[in-house]
């Protein structure tokens, strides 16, 4: 009797912790929802029910900056910083993994190491050099650090442990050049790799705040989070206009998330595969 | 093909594999490796444009004087050595309890705690200021429960900002841990868990004494993460207290971002804060991988 009451205390328990940790992860994104509707006055005294400000607060949010605009930014600049990182980290985790010789297994090495040099350190020459170059306040500037993904060449590399290499043998016999067998079989017969590299890349570029926020200077070439960012920093920040830019940036991800979970979760496992 | 001798086919092997690896490595090379230098070089010089002058040692002097270094470094250390143990104890728990076929709509459970990795920085940051403000909702539901009797000034009070921005990295990365570890328990037998049951050893027990020796590679590897990220932690300290009030919120990277593009700008002390990161980091790293070469011999 006293076991199955153990027991039972324990279940609930369980129950209750699990049930209790959910909650606190999901709550913010109900609140989030739920305030959109809300009056800034409203969430900064915890109103906990819906209001009637939404068309208010839609229209403030969309009233204050060129919102299209700025969506066609972060959006341009995710595309491009997504394909052009899975294209050339692809071809250097291939590279690496099917050319292999001494130097070369050394350079990865180097690669590997520069994974832990933290953006801090770079973002100070990062600036010098695009000012030099006279990229400061371009989109070029955002992307053209990310292309040379350590992590998705890494990623790449042992992803092709795994890709048969009779596929490589036959085409060669077939007479297929190089970047033919790359481009004909390897990416296609690597497609749920590409998948999950591209969730991570591109919500990395979506996201990305630091890097724009120094580089990106004027209205016209700000990203979602940059404007984010100015909303809620204000004196007086709005909070029903910053729920609907959050519910904005964070959509699109969720959006991703729900529909391809398994890639989802694949990609961040990556590095430990 | 057929017809080429040795020393050709290595040569079309070799060019291949340079041309395959090429522009990855270039951009690598200027994006990164060029500037990790310079930053270096830059540490030991003062000044601005054409003005930038040797200095030596003179940066590193300044760090140790500098009383704002000294607390941005206090802070970040004690973010890291408060909140990693608090993540992980919290992401192992979830992980083993979530990892129990038994239990009750565990992908409901799953999918809810990982819920929060999918939110930008910024986006998670800018609802966390929304959400602590004095009368906001949280104070209301603690009041409502009877847990304080006055508000918390979270974000006006140096301890409780400290508190707040914990909280608010809890919740974003436990998730996120919490994932590797179920992977990682996917490769541990269920049967060491049978016959320890079997054997009376209680749940607690088969934590600490299974789970937690099983998954030590995981779990150190996941800790020298944390800590690297909370090392560099930025988007929510400018967002969600601006490194105040005081500066107890300050953090390294927030102090160079400050030092380089809000204060007298300063390149070459920036980049000696810069390289205090870059220190710790690879300790860290350097311990992962001592302690993952100790583990295959």
């Amino acid at each position: 009797m006293s076991d199955r009451l153990k027991a039972t205390i324990v279940t609930i328990a369980t129950y209750g912790f699990v049930g209790v940790m959910s909650f606190i992860s999901v709550f913010p994104f109900l609140w989030m929802i739920l305030n959109t509707t809300n009056t800034s006055i409203d969430i900064m005294q915890g109103r906990l029910s819906m209001g009637s400000a939404l068309s208010a607060n839609i229209r403030n949010f969309f009233a204050a900056t060129n919102v299209p605009l700025i969506f066609w930014n972060s959006t341009k600049i995710a595309i491009l910083s997504t394909v052009l990182t899975l294209a050339v980290s692809s071809l250097a985790g291939y590279g690496f993994e099917m050319f292999r010789s001494r130097m070369r297994e050394r350079v990865f090495q180097a690669i590997l190491l520069t994974l832990m040099i933290p953006f801090a350190a770079l973002m100070i020459p990062l600036f010098v050099i695009m000012g030099r170059a006279g990229l400061i306040d371009t989109h070029i500037a955002v992307v053209l650090p990310t292309i040379g993904s350590a992590f998705i060449i890494f990623y790449f590399r042992q992803s092709t442990k795994a890709f048969p290499s009779e596929l490589r043998d036959a085409a060669k016999v077939d007479g297929l050049k190089e970047w033919q067998i790359f481009l004909f079989i390897y990416v296609p017969v690597m497609r749920s790799t590409y998948a999950a590299a591209f969730i991570i890349v591109f919500m990395t570029a979506w996201n990305n705040y630091l890097w724009p926020l120094i580089v990106l200077q004027s209205n016209e070439t700000k990203t979602i989070p940059l404007l984010i960012y100015s909303q809620a920093s204000a004196y007086y920040p709005d909070f029903g206009v910053v729920m609907v830019g959050v519910v904005l940036a964070t959509l699109p991800t969720l959006i991703v998330f729900f529909l391809m979970q398994r890639q989802f979760v694949q990609g961040m496992l990556g590095s430990v595969k | 093909m057929a017809l080429a001798r040795p020393g050709s086919i290595r040569r079309y092997y070799d060019i291949n594999g340079w041309l395959f690896v090429g522009p990855a490595l270039a951009l690598i090379c200027l994006f990164l490796v060029y500037p990790i230098f310079w930053s270096l070089w830059m540490s030991f010089h003062s000044g601005r444009g054409a003005l930038v002058k040797f200095v030596g040692f003179g940066n590193i002097q300044r760090l140790m004087g500098d009383a704002v270094f000294i607390q941005a470094l206090t802070n970040t250390i004690t973010f890291f050595v408060v909140q990693v143990p608090i993540m992980i104890l919290l992401a192992l728990m979830l992980a083993s309890i979530l990892n129990s076929p038994k239990l009750v709509g565990r992908d409901l459970f799953r999918t809810a705690i990982f819920l929060p990795c999918v939110t930008s920085l910024i986006a998670y940051s800018a609802l966390f200021k929304g959400m602590f403000t004095d009368d906001g909702i949280i104070n209301s539901a603690l009041h409502a429960l009877h847990i304080i009797s006055s508000p918390i000034p979270w974000r006006a009070d140096p301890f409780w900002a400290k508190v707040l921005i914990i909280i608010a990295i809890t919740w974003r990365w436990t998730g996120y841990n919490m994932i590797f570890y179920l992977a990682a328990m996917q490769n541990i037998d269920r049967s060491i868990y049978e016959a320890a049951r079997i054997d009376g050893i209680s749940a607690w027990g088969r934590f600490f004494h299974i789970t937690i020796p099983m998954l030590k590679p995981v779990i150190l590897f996941t800790s020298v993460i944390s800590t690297i990220g909370t090392l560099q932690l930025f988007d929510e300290v400018i967002n969600i207290t601006e490194g105040g009030p005081s500066n107890a919120t300050l953090t390294l990277s927030l102090y160079i971002y400050y030092l380089t593009f809000k204060f007298m700008p300063n390149l070459g002390y920036a980049a000696t804060v810069s390289y205090v990161i870059v220190i710790l980091v690879a300790l860290l790293a350097f311990l992962q991988f001592y302690a993952a070469r100790e583990r295959d011999q």
